[in-house]
């Protein structure tokens, strides 16, 4: 995140005196307001100070196409910019219960108001992206944690960049494309099923007839999907691009099997949305040393989703398996890692550390939380 | 009262094994609506109470800033009164239970929430949801029933120490949270087997000790502090105001499970207990008190303490919902639903802890006109030696069977 820093204001002498000062008032109000902190009050008050859980405001939800919007969300005072390409993770209740999920920005930095957006596609049966493009309302109060990710332009741009996405994978490249336009030699391949199906498909088009990037739209509801060799074909200097990717699973792979093939598996840089799950077993009783619970999880569902549907707070991050904000310690038993199948087992005593959004039991297992 | 097992007219010896399993079924068939149609709404809810609840403690401690001007001091103290009951009851008991875990709010949590009170919430929940839920009414397993230091039942044989329970027993209600935490220390017993240097008893001790510490300094350090020439008045209004929590909440439990009528049950009983038996033991074993929403809201809706007793995890804005259901479920298996208004409740309970301070059958015997010859026989048993006094309390209780 060194690109990150230097964004950052630096606070003024004064400030860290002013900080000090506004901890020692709160330490003395905590004497009144115990069992709860003051900070509980104040946020009644003002949700999005300084210094207290970061959260954000949504100001307005935009439709996109039919099934896609841009949610604009005013950010607490403690929000720091992101860089394009990033993505932030994003709490928000549905049906009265509190829900994570990542969503890449993709707003211009240079934005005056304070607020960045994030857009959402809502997939079928999606809890999440269906509350937020279709039911969310302005006003609503939304969880957030800082901006994170690496899939970000490095400081030297490449000269050349190709761009290649599917469905809501437009998301992440948007906040590049939006945000460095010293940019000039930018190819985007980008499929959706119909024209109307593009997101930002105005704007994409706008920029290509400007002259900023060339567009190759694929409608794969009639023209079917592309695989790697088309895009090669289509994108004949392939070889001199840097190029990132963000779609299904499945483009993706095939994708890096080509790069690979080709000897520039180092000139892709890919972004997933989702964990690709190879295989399932049979799954088993979880039990949670310190907080008592017990519970039946099958063998294809992560034991993050397991325990939370049983009401327990877990730790979570990207919930796909690359940031290791859900790891807890494996006391005994076995899981399973749904990407390779692979089990780990641990013995009485043992502490071996899991991901737990990607990994379902396999057998009974006990996790130290 | 007796075991239900020992009595002649048992309630529930209409009902065949199929019959309370049907039972069984037609409860998790409720609780399983209730748990699908879980939402939106009940967040709000919660949130809500939660919001006014601040509200009103910020606005009432506010006011008593101004504690020596007399109508402060009264509107004051009568605010953090009710902000303290709606603390302690909608809001801390049920979310300790776990009633808003689904909501996968870290604020609003089980395990996270912390609450105005002298008992340490690890401590309460062992004792209150692991052991007085399991073992509600069970006499010698659930301390609930007279936290251990009362005569609950007939066959508790008496002796004269017990007069003194009508007094203890308001002075305990008085004070009732830190009658909670010892008890929750199971300070009695740990006292009685000598066992205060158990290094695991210490840390609980000073637990609780930290956790009074903090809510004392609160009530009666830095708030009176803060009203600067009102430090008395401020203190005083805290103190009142602790009281009327104290004795809400205790009225409230009384209610629950101590009113004439309320079944209790023998420890062996519970062996094997399948889960149709368990409801039935809930069902039996609570009372609910009927009145206006406001009354459920401030008794942390334990005013439907039949239905928290048998779904205790459901969120409590649900249990006036699901009340009718299961009134009608009472009648339909031919069981007493047992509900009444608040003051009958409690003018219930404290009949039954009057007449169980005494022996069996005294209560029952006295009338206005041999008051004076029954008084004596009180004395007597109460000072007599060991063989007039049995034989009076045999007597007594002979006489109150013919
Ligand atoms: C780093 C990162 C960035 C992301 N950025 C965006 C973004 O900018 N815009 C956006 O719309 N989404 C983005 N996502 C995906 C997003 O986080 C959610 O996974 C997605 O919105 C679905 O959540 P849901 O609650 O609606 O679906 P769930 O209720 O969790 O799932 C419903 C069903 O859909 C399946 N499913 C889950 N995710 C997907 C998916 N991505 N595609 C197809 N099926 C799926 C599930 O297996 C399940 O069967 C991103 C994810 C990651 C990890
Ligand atoms: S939540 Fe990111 S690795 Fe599991």
């Amino acid at each position: 995140m060194e690109g990150m820093t230097a964004t950052v204001p630096r606070p003024s002498p004064a400030r860290p005196a002013l900080r000090a000062l506004r901890d020692r008032v709160l330490r003395v109000a905590e004497l009144v307001t115990t069992p709860v902190l003051p900070a509980d009050y104040l946020d009644m008050f003002h949700p999005l100070r300084a210094g207290t859980d970061l959260r954000g405001r949504i100001e307005a939800v935009l439709p996109e196409t039919p099934d896609a919007a841009t949610i604009v969300i005013r950010p607490g005072a403690d929000w720091q910019p992101h860089r394009p390409g990033q993505y932030v993770r994003i709490g928000i209740d549905v049906d009265g219960v509190r829900m994570w999920r990542a969503y890449s920005i993709t707003s211009d930095l240079g934005r005056t108001d304070g607020c960045f957006t994030v857009t959402v596609k809502a997939i079928p049966d999606g809890r999440v992206s269906n509350h937020l493009v279709r039911r969310a309302r302005p006003g609503t109060l939304v969880r957030l944690d800082q901006a994170t990710g690496e899939f970000c332009l490095p400081e030297q741009r490449p000269a050349k960049a190709l761009f290649v996405t599917a469905g809501s994978g437009i998301t992440p490249v948007m906040g590049i494309l939006r945000n460095h336009p010293e940019l000039t030699d930018v190819v985007l391949v980008h499929s959706a099923p119909t024209a109307d199906d593009v997101v930002f498909g105005a704007e994409l088009r706008q920029m290509a007839a400007a002259g900023r990037i060339r567009l190759v739209e694929q409608h794969t509801d009639t023209a079917g999907m592309l695989d790697a060799a088309a895009i090669a074909a289509l994108v004949p200097d392939l070889a001199e691009r840097a190029t990132w990717a963000c779609g299904p699973v499945g483009m993706l792979e095939a994708l890096e099997e080509h790069w690979a093939a080709a000897g520039m598996a180092d000139r892709l840089y890919t972004e997933r949305f989702r964990p690709t799950v190879l295989v399932t077993g049979e799954g088993g009783t979880v039990t949670f040393t310190e907080n008592g619970t017990s519970l039946e999880a099958d063998g294809a569902t992560p034991i993050l989703d397991a325990a939370e549907e049983a009401g327990v707070l877990m730790p979570s991050g990207c919930r796909m398996g690359i940031c290791y904000g859900c790891v807890l310690p494996l006391r005994e038993g076995a899981v399973r890692d749904l990407r390779t199948g692979e089990v780990t087992t641990a013995v009485p005593g043992d502490g071996v550390l899991v991901q737990t959004c990607i990994s379902a039991a396999a057998g009974a297992c006990h996790i130290d939380h | 009262m007796t075991v239900v097992q020992k009595k002649t007219d048992n309630p529930i010896a209409h009902l065949t094994a199929d019959d309370v399993e049907l039972l069984g079924k037609e409860l998790d068939e409720i609780r399983q609506e209730v748990m699908d149609s879980r939402g939106e709404s009940d967040a709000r809810y919660i949130r809500r109470v939660i919001d006014v609840h601040r509200k009103i403690e910020l606005g009432s401690r506010a006011v008593l800033l101004a504690s020596g001007f007399p109508p402060a001091w009264v509107l004051g103290t009568i605010g953090l009164s009710v902000a303290k009951i709606l603390e302690n009851m909608e809001i801390g008991h049920n979310i300790l239970h776990g009633q808003w875990d689904w909501m996968r709010d870290p604020k609003i949590h089980s395990t996270t929430w912390d609450w105005d009170m002298a008992s340490p919430v690890e401590q309460w929940k062992h004792s209150h949801n692991e052991l007085h839920h399991t073992y509600t009414n069970v006499i010698g397993k659930d301390n609930d029933l007279g936290y251990g230091i009362m005569r609950v039942d007939e066959d508790q044989p008496w002796t004269p120490m017990y007069l003194g329970q009508p007094l203890w027993s308001f002075i305990n209600a008085c004070f009732f949270e830190y009658g909670i935490a010892a008890y929750d220390l199971e300070l009695g017993a740990v006292l009685a087997k000598k066992q205060t240097s158990d290094p695991e008893f210490r840390k609980r001790a000073r637990a609780v000790l930290v956790k009074i510490g903090k809510q004392a300094r609160k009530d009666y350090l830095v708030h009176p502090l803060l009203s600067g020439p009102n430090f008395f008045a401020t203190l005083a209004a805290n103190f009142t105001a602790n009281i009327v929590r104290n004795l809400w909440s205790n009225s409230v439990i009384l209610c629950g499970h101590f009113p004439e009528g309320v079944e209790t049950f023998e420890k062996k009983s519970i062996e094997g207990e399948t889960r149709g038996e368990w409801y039935l033991r809930q069902m039996l074993g609570s009372a609910n008190i009927s009145g206006s929403k406001a009354m459920h809201v401030l008794t942390g809706n334990l005013s439907h303490q039949i239905e928290h007793h048998l779904f205790p995890d459901l969120p409590s804005n649900r249990y006036a919902e699901i009340a009718p259901k299961i009134r009608d479920l009472f009648d339909r298996y031919g069981l007493n639903y047992h509900t009444a208004p608040l003051p009958r409740q409690v003018g219930s309970a404290w009949h039954k802890i009057i007449r169980l301070s005494l022996p069996n059958g005294w209560l029952q015997n006295t009338t206005a006109r041999n008051l004076p010859s029954q008084l004596a026989k009180l004395w007597k048993m109460t000072t007599g030696e060991p063989k007039v006094r049995r034989r009076l309390i045999r007597e007594q209780a002979a006489l109150a069977a013919a």
